[in-house]
Order: structure tokens, then C-alpha cells, then sequence
């Protein structure tokens, strides 16, 4: 036993590195995937590990995500750890398997580096891909610097393998911002990594032994009930998670909770904001503050289930809250599918916040510092003044 | 229906089926409205209904019958009840009309 946690020299890693490092470190077994920008390095670094010998797993070269999440699943089930990463038209492409692959209850783990989709064709970033896929009842995180995410894909493992929860998890983050964007990342062992995340199997992984049928019609006085374990599985997991977390801040030195309120001492109004951008807003806080405005950062990281009690505790005495979403849910009430949601929660938990929402950044739009303090202006303007329409933020008239 | 289901915490995840061979007991001829019933007498012994039978439904059995005619059989046709879905292609098939369709009783 150790006593003290060892902290390493951090090596320099693009985010699709660091996911890709991390799926070696957990030694998986398999992987299926199909080559997708701003996904294309993650597999491209893990083929590397593969052919070099660093990493013995079965690398299977599909023809789409269709069949990369197929094969995924289907080496899950029979009891292997499986790993495969997406982003844009290839998650919308998996959609069916989504719901598949949760419906199994499949403990898969996916990375998402998360671009706009067609049409018009865009390879840029936004994250509508990923927020077209939030009902298919798998287990969300969004990631805010590379090191989060080698990080959160170990502890997804835990969670998804976890007998109590047994459900596939993707782990999001910006594509190209971060991406391909090259951070110092302290990349651990394998031995220590896969002491904090052994390999739990599929319990009814196939086996001619132990014969099982996966995957039959289920006819109507039956599926309800199956649906609703998924509901009850869902439930469990915020406090998994946490645990998760502190338990890999013991190991590891790092820990990040599931949500986080940067800047919130004193605020007066807070920003719900994820992965890269919330990175930015963090380092544009400070100017914020400087020119009087009382702002706070609140950042999503797990995303589903919705750590609501979280939520509700950071916002239950703040005037305003602004949601930045950086895709579209285009005609709904507010067109920011985050701030739909909030809204929903805000009367479900009766917050008497003014709540606003922003939509920013589609196709990856330049948000550049000033936009940052511009939106934090916003949230603290909305402390007396209701925004009932959905901002979109930087668009021409 | 006094039939107890299970209740979410009582079954498989996924809707697995971890007990194998449990097909053999899922009878599928509960939701019939209509079911087949043979004359013995008319019956002429042709097979025909065993053979139409999309669910395997009708049995051929060992069992001697002699008509009020004097006519002896060494086999009868009956119907399974527990797979005929009571879709009446058997009675419309026999050449005798020895098949009647007659509502199903719900007790
Ligand atoms: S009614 Fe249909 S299912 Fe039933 S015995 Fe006749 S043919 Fe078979
Ligand atoms: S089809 Fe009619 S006559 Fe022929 S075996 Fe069946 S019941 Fe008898």
C-alpha cells in the first residue's frame, strides 16, 4: 500500500489522445470503430497502441458507426470491456444501437467529440450530435480539459460495470477546441489504473454453459417493468459517481465532483455552462468580477442522470441564471435544450431565478473572451429583467 | 385475470431470458375469441386440419373411435387448446364441416 499519492510529470496530449491513453490504461478489450471527424484520432492513436503491441486488444475496422456500436455491444455482452468513440453524423448513425445498447443495459464506454450536424455539412463544433442522443437513457458527462476526460473515462468504467448500474456511458467534449488541442496531461500506470477499475464483465455475458436469451420481443405486460429498471438504475448513479470521484481523488489526486460552482461565493447570478466553454468562462471570471458584475460559473459534468439536488442547491439563492447552449431544439419554448430543461426544473423545484437562454457558438461560431463577458453581462443584467425569448447570441442580422 | 406478474425488482435486466427452454411455457393460444371444435362423428380422418394448422395446434392421437355408424377409426384429430389461436382455418378447410368454430367461454 501506498501512502502517499504519487503525482507524475504531465506528458502533452490533444483531448482525443488522452481518451485514447485512457482506453489503453483500462486495457479493453475490444474495440469497433469507424474513423469520424473530430473523432478520427482517438481510434487512429488506439490502431497505433494495437499494432505496437502496447495494447492487446482486438481493434475491428467497421464499415459505419452502425455496425461500430453493434460490434461494440455485441462484445460487450459477451463479456468483454468495449470501447468505441464518435462524434456527429456517426452518433446520429448509432442512434437505433443507443437505445439498444441502454436497453441491454451494456456497460460500454464511447467518447464524443461533439461537432454540428448536416446539412448544411459542417465539421465544426457545436453539440447538437450529442444533445439529439440524451433520451437513449445512457449516462452522460461532459468534459472541461483533456486531463478530465483520460480521467473520467476510467471512472466511467467503474460506474458503467457497477452491478447496481449496468449502463453504457458517453463522454463528451468539444471537438477540435478541444480535441485537437494539445494540454499537459498525467497519464497514469495500468496496473493502478485497473486496480481502481477492474474488469466487471456483463453478468449474463453469453456463454454456452450458462445458456441465456439477449434481446427478445418483450410483449406489452413486461416491457414497462423493464423500462422502469432502467429509470431505477439511472437513479442511483449521481451518488455512484460522487463516490466514484472522491475515491479516485484518494488514488489519483484528482477529483472534479459531478457538478461544479466556480466563482459562486457571493454571486449573485450564475452561467450553466459545459465543456469547453466553461473552461473559457472560468478564465473570463475574474475580469467579470473586476468589472463589478457578480458572476458565477456553474458546470455541468454529468449531465444525465441530471444531478438535480446539486443544481438546486447552487441556484436556490441566485437572482438570474443563464444557460448557454451550443445547439438548437429548434421550436420548443426556449430553443436552448438546456434551458428547456432548466426551465422545467425551475417550476418542478419552484426557483424563483429569472432564467435566460442563450444559444452560442453553432458550428463553431468564434466566441472569443469578449463574447464570454458579453454573456456574463447578460446574466447579471437578468438579475431585474426577464429575457423570455431565447438569445441567439453572435447571429447576423 | 387473477394472474400475478412480476413486478420490476423481480425480473431480468434487459428483458433477458436467463432460464432456458422457458418458451415451453408460454402458451400461446390464450387470446383466441373463436375455437375449434371437432365432430368426432362427421371427422372423416382425411388430416387435412393438421396439416393446415399454422400453429401445430391440432394433434393426431392414438385413440380409437367408432361413429354412431358403426364406423371404427384407430385414430382422432383434437385441437391443442393452449397454441390454437382460434384462427379458423381448419374449419374452413374440412372437407366434411366436422369443425365448428364456437366463442371461446371467458369464466
Ligand atoms: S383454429 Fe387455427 S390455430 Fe386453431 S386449430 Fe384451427 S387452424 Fe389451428
Ligand atoms: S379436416 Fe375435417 S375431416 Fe379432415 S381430419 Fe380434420 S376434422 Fe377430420
Amino acid at each position: 500500500m501506498q501512502a502517499q499519492v504519487q503525482y507524475k510529470r504531465p506528458i502533452p496530449l490533444s483531448t482525443n489522445y488522452a481518451v485514447a491513453h485512457a482506453a489503453k490504461d483500462l486495457d479493453v478489450d475490444v474495440i469497433a470503430a469507424y474513423p469520424i471527424t473530430p473523432q478520427t484520432t482517438v481510434v487512429e492513436k488506439l490502431s497505433e497502441f494495437v499494432a505496437n503491441g502496447e495494447l492487446d486488444a482486438e481493434f475491428i475496422h467497421v464499415e459505419s458507426e452502425h455496425s461500430a456500436l453493434s460490434a461494440t455491444l455485441a462484445a460487450s455482452l459477451a463479456g468483454a470491456r468495449a470501447f468505441t468513440a464518435t462524434a456527429s453524423q456517426g452518433l446520429a448513425f448509432m442512434h437505433e444501437m443507443l437505445h439498444v445498447a441502454s436497453g441491454l443495459r451494456a456497460p460500454i464506454v464511447m467518447s464524443v467529440a461533439m461537432r454540428a450536424l448536416s446539412a448544411p455539412i459542417s465539421i465544426w463544433n457545436d453539440q447538437t450530435d450529442l444533445f439529439n442522443a440524451r433520451d437513449a437513457g445512457w449516462i452522460i458527462y461532459f468534459v472541461h480539459t483533456a486531463q478530465e476526460a483520460y480521467d473520467t473515462i476510467i471512472q466511467a468504467y467503474r460506474l458503467a460495470e457497477d452491478r447496481d448500474v449496468l449502463l453504457p456511458v458517453m463522454v463528451g467534449y468539444d471537438g477540435y477546441v478541444m480535441s485537437h488541442t494539445t494540454e499537459p496531461v498525467v497519464v497514469e500506470d495500468r496496473e493502478s489504473v485497473l486496480k481502481f477499475a477492474p474488469k466487471r464483465p456483463y453478468p449474463y455475458r453469453l456463454d454456452p454453459d450458462h445458456p441465456v436469451t439477449i434481446g427478445p420481443i418483450v410483449p406489452p405486460e413486461y416491457y414497462y417493468e423493464i423500462k422502469y429498471q432502467q429509470v431505477k438504475a439511472m437513479e442511483g448513479v449521481p451518488e455512484k459517481a460522487e463516490e466514484i470521484d472522491r475515491e479516485f481523488g484518494k488514488t489519483f489526486g484528482r477529483s472534479y465532483g459531478i457538478m461544479e460552482c466556480y466563482m459562486c461565493d457571493g454571486a449573485e447570478a450564475l452561467i450553466v455552462a459545459n465543456a469547453s466553454y466553461a473552461a473559457t468562462m472560468k478564465s473570463v471570471l475574474p475580469d467579470a468580477w473586476k468589472q463589478g458584475l457578480k458572476v458565477g460559473l456553474l458546470r455541468l459534468r454529468l449531465y444525465r442522470p441530471f444531478p438535480v439536488k446539486h443544481f438546486v442547491n447552487y441556484t436556490s439563492n441566485v437572482k438570474s441564471v443563464l444557460v448557454i447552449d451550443r445547439a438548437i431544439s429548434y421550436g420548443a419554448p426556449y430553443q436552448g435544450p438546456l434551458a428547456n430543461e432548466i426551465a422545467g426544473l425551475k417550476v418542478r423545484e419552484d426557483l424563483g431565478f429569472n432564467l435566460t437562454s442563450v444559444v452560442a457558438g453553432i458550428g463553431q461560431r468564434a466566441m472569443e473572451n469578449e463574447d464570454f463577458l458579453a454573456i456574463a453581462r447578460l446574466a447579471w443584467e437578468a438579475r431585474t429583467r426577464k429575457y423570455p425569448e431565447t438569445i441567439f447570441y453572435g447571429v447576423r442580422e | 385475470m387473477s394472474v400475478r406478474l412480476p413486478g420490476w425488482k423481480e425480473m431480468a435486466i434487459g428483458g433477458i431470458i436467463v432460464n432456458p427452454g422457458n418458451s415451453l411455457e408460454y402458451k400461446t393460444g390464450d387470446w383466441k375469441v373463436l375455437m375449434p371444435v371437432i365432430d368426432q362423428d362427421k371427422c372423416i380422418r382425411c388430416r387435412i386440419c393438421w396439416y393446415v394448422c399454422p400453429d401445430n395446434a391440432i394433434k393426431e392421437l392414438d385413440k380409437p373411435h367408432t361413429t354412431k355408424a358403426k364406423r371404427v377409426y384407430k385414430i382422432s384429430y383434437d385441437v391443442d387448446y393452449d397454441y390454437c389461436k382460434g384462427c379458423g382455418m381448419c374449419a374452413q378447410e374440412c372437407p366434411v364441416k366436422a369443425i365448428d368454430m364456437v366463442p371461446v367461454e371467458v369464466s
